[in-house]
């Protein structure tokens, strides 16, 4: 039977066997559709990818307001739509390293203070015109400037003077940083011509695939750019991006063949999804964390006990069981999992425990009138349930909470990072620097847990210049353990990316950097 | 001057103030809404620098009344402005939105409202008895669930398990008139469904309401059929009543289906009005909302004045 299968296979790879008609051999072999289904995979995998066809994908958050311009992309649409049609000096692999894009090399300095970024050469722009140093540069300084709206301002920080030198673009950085290159992961920071100085919302990119319609809250629509310099991306001859907010109508969509790919299936329909026909479900733990934030220095919050006391009053299994459906894993008090290089695993994990959290709360001292916990829909998909469980898991342990529910509308300017408690959520960052230093550092403006202590900012500036690894795991392992156990964050879980396709895509490969392969779908995926 | 003249007059001037008092509200509506447009473009990670840069930018620091006159003078020019978020022109964006909302609801109405009255004559000819109990019974169960789920139950039987219809109704110029109705199929259906029953009981009701009276009773004794009595007697004296109604589900049709659109994902204007709400692009929402107005008013003048045109009195005055 082996022998058969084998060449079953063999005729997959040779492109000679449909899907369909290697099933149906292997059932006549007896062989379960599930084993056939992954046989097929690995058959169709091995015979490289197929060139050609209209790769469609459902996503959601896109809006009538999105624009072009990488700046001011925020929401999922926007992020595939650059993926697309622009490309970076760098991306983050699947395994957490550096994969060098329109950058060819990169090398920093003794200290880690300059680093020079060789740019490749015979890469082009979409109007033709060939990609320089000069670009890079401007785009840069597009994204740091004083007016600068964009939404990679803030990583842009630390520099303190860029310059080309031939094919080099050189940064100097204001103090050493180990993980600049890191930096230049930010989807925002798509090359374009002149850095887009001309026209921010240019439709000129660098990426394997050309704008064609540009219907913002619609679709989007691109071709293959010709003049690509990586002949091993972008397989499908063009792409559609269709904006399906709705979850309903994406997953309609994707069962009856109008998109090959969709983003965000809801954990509790995933398990459904995974047995219909012809459906795969993927999905993968990401930097992704879901939270309660409380503000360290507004009472009672400011008081060390009682935020422990909140911290075990939270039962993070029951979380993850019933608002991730499983799909994520328990979150420990800080915002950094194993999805990051240097974590420490060593780090116990904390757990509910009604009796610690009764002590906390008793040596806090609070006077026993009910926390208000401020919560939404759209804090993160569930929040007002998980409000709803926290409650009664810090009821248990005598701490009354009040659940106050606001609107969707202006949370993320009237009660994020305004109200001293409240859910909330974040994407994470490809590495710990910037994630500690974009929420955790004194000075950060979107410390969103208050969270100001001068010995923890110390730590994060050595760790920054510390290009021993060993020794910079260690500080990452203090700096950890204090915000665990002084901080103001209530971690309760690290979501999972989950997405589906249908079983005709071929070419998935799980990236925990971000949404749908970390936008990679778009140039490595293909239809069979 | 003709009485109906003056009368049709006095509606266009009151129409025409009703939508300057409506361009007030809607201004007033867009300032006291919560937060700020440029925290809603930036979103949840946005610095502080970048906000106060946007402000400026966008002319946020202009007092509102100011802004109130500068907007309905442009509007008057056919200038919308450009859209906060994205910087693309209003007037534009706006007009593929609102030719997709026309369309739909022109299909919607196309196959609703004869269908509706047809209905209720039918029902009224035979009042009281099973084709008018199942009528009644039929319409008011569909508008009884909600939209949505009408429209979740077709999208799974019909798109997904028999593959008829597509369940994305995103429709664009290059598709020919074939494929846009076919992409367009399950979302009249179910404003069909949802704007059915209240048509069809008015008509009902009005007709029913005439057939009370005397000279009802004379056709029938001058030995016309049942149907004849409705269609010569009683329709042309219900038709005020009905034609109100007709009008405010057209109405409906154009400014309320953006359930309809994000089940769907028509690429209309309800979808349009949302997101800018959401991102406080103000003269987008302005602009979208005093479009909304002027349907909703314009439509209502019409069913006023085939009103006025219908009663005989008004049209021969002594």
């Amino acid at each position: 039977m082996n022998d058969q299968l084998d060449y079953l296979a063999s005729r997959v790879t040779a492109r000679k066997m449909s899907r369909r008609e290697f099933m149906g051999r292997a059932a006549a072999l007896g062989i379960s559709a599930s084993l056939a289904s992954s046989l097929f995979a690995s058959a169709a995998r091995a015979a490289g990818p197929v060139k050609g066809g209209t790769l469609k994908m459902g996503s959601v958050g896109g809006e009538s307001t999105n624009s072009l311009d990488p700046a001011l992309a925020l929401s999922q649409v926007s992020y595939h739509v650059l993926y697309a049609f622009g490309e970076k000096l760098v991306n983050v692999a699947p395994d957490g390293t550096l994969e060098m894009r329109v950058a060819e090399s990169v090398e920093a300095n003794d200290d880690g203070s300059v680093w020079t970024f060789r740019i490749r050469d015979g890469i082009e722009f979409h109007d033709g015109k060939p990609l320089t140093a000069e670009d890079v540069m401007k785009t840069m300084e597009r994204h740091s400037n004083e007016e600068s709206q964009s939404g990679a301002l803030g990583i842009m920080r630390g520099i303190q003077s860029m310059a080309v030198d031939g094919k080099n673009f050189v940064v100097n950085l204001t103090e050493p940083n180990a993980d600049l290159p890191y930096l230049m992961n930010d989807y925002h920071l798509m090359i374009q011509p002149n850095g887009g100085m001309d026209d921010p919302a240019t439709r000129i990119g660098c990426g394997p695939y050309k704008v064609e319609v540009d219907e913002p809250g619609v679709r989007h629509t691109f071709s293959k750019f010709e003049n690509y310099w990586d002949d091993t991306r972008g397989h499908a001859d063009s792409l559609e991006i269709l904006v399906l907010n709705d979850a309903t109508a994406r997953m309609a969509a994707l069962q009856s063949g109008q998109v090959h790919v969709v983003n965000r299936v809801e954990p509790k329909i995933a398990d459904l999804l995974r047995r219909a026909p012809n459906i795969n479900v993927y999905n993968v733990g990401g930097p992704g964390h879901y939270v309660f934030i409380m503000h360290c220095d507004t009472p009672p919050f400011d008081n060390n006990d009682l935020r422990m006391a909140l911290k075990y009053a939270i039962n993070r299994e029951e979380m993850v069981d019933k608002i991730l459906r499983g799909y994520g894993t328990v979150g420990n008090d800080m915002p950094i999992n194993a999805a990051y290089p240097l974590f420490d695993d060593t780090i116990p994990q904390r757990s509910y425990d009604p009796e610690k959290a009764a002590e906390h709360y008793k040596k806090s001292g609070h006077d026993g009138s009910p926390i208000i916990l401020r919560t939404a829909d759209g804090a993160f998909p569930g929040a007002v349930d998980a409000a709803a469980l926290f409650q009664q898991s810090a009821q248990a342990a005598g701490i009354p909470l009040e659940i106050k529910r606001e609107p969707n509308d202006g949370y993320w300017s009237e009660v994020w990072n305004v109200k001293p408690f409240c859910a909330s959520y974040w994407g994470g960052r490809p590495v710990q620097d910037q994630m500690y230093s974009t929420a955790y550092l004194s000075t950060a403006d979107w410390n969103d847990t208050r969270f100001k202590n001068a010995e923890f900012d110390a730590l994060l500036l050595q760790a920054r210049a510390e290009l021993d690894e060993p020794k910079r795991k260690a500080l990452y392992s203090k700096m950890g353990m204090m915000v665990r156990d002084e901080g103001g964050l209530i971690c309760p879980m690290f979501n999972d990316f989950v997405e589906a396709t249908t079983s005709n895509v071929q070419g998935w490969e799980p990236n925990p950097d971000g949404d749908t392969m970390a936008g990679r779908w778009s140039s490595k995926l293909w239809l069979e | 001057m003709h009485p109906v003249l003056k009368l049709i007059a006095q509606r266009l001037a009151l129409s025409v103030l009703l939508l300057l008092a409506a361009s007030v509200l809607i201004f007033a509506g867009t300032m006291i809404l919560p937060g700020d447009v440029a925290q809603s473009i930036l979103g949840q990670s946005a610095t502080p620098e970048a906000l106060a840069n946007l402000r400026a930018e966008l002319g946020l620091n202009d007092p509102p009344v100011a802004r109130y006159f500068a907007w309905l003078g442009g509007a008057l020019h056919g200038d919308l402005g450009t859209a906060l978020t994205n910087g693309r022109d209003i007037a534009e964006s706006l007009g593929v939105r609102l030719k997709n909302t026309l369309f739909l609801a022109f299909w919607a109405a196309l196959i609703s409202v004869p269908l509706a009255i047809l209905l209720g004559l039918i029902a009224v000819r035979y009042e009281g008895r099973w084709p008018d109990k199942a009528i009644s019974g039929v319409t008011l169960a569909s508008i009884s669930i909600p939209e949505f789920l009408i429209g979740y139950l077709l999208m799974y039987f019909v798109a997904v398990k028999l593959g008829w219809f597509s369940s994305v109704a995103m429709i664009n110029d290059s598709m020919t008139l074939g494929q846009k109705l076919n992409a367009i199929a399950l979302p009249v259906m179910v404003l069909t469904l949802v704007v059915l029953a209240h048509m069809m009981r008015m008509t009902r009701a009005a007709i029913l309401n005439v057939m009370q009276s005397a000279y009802i009773e004379t056709a029938e004794l001058k030995g016309l059929s049942g149907f004849d009595v409705i269609r010569k007697h009683a329709f042309p004296n219900a038709i005020s009543p009905i034609v109100n109604v007709v009008m405010l589900n057209l109405a409906y049709l154009v400014v309320g289906v953006v359930v309809i659109e994000v089940v769907f994902v028509y690429p209309g204007m309800g979808q349009y009005l949302v997101d800018h709400v959401s991102k406080r692009d103000v003269p987008v929402v302005q602009a979208c909302g005093l479009i909304f107005a002027a349907v909703y008013i314009g439509l209502n003048m019409i069913a006023d004045i085939v009103s006025i045109l219908a009663n005989p009195r008004l049209r021969h005055p002594k």
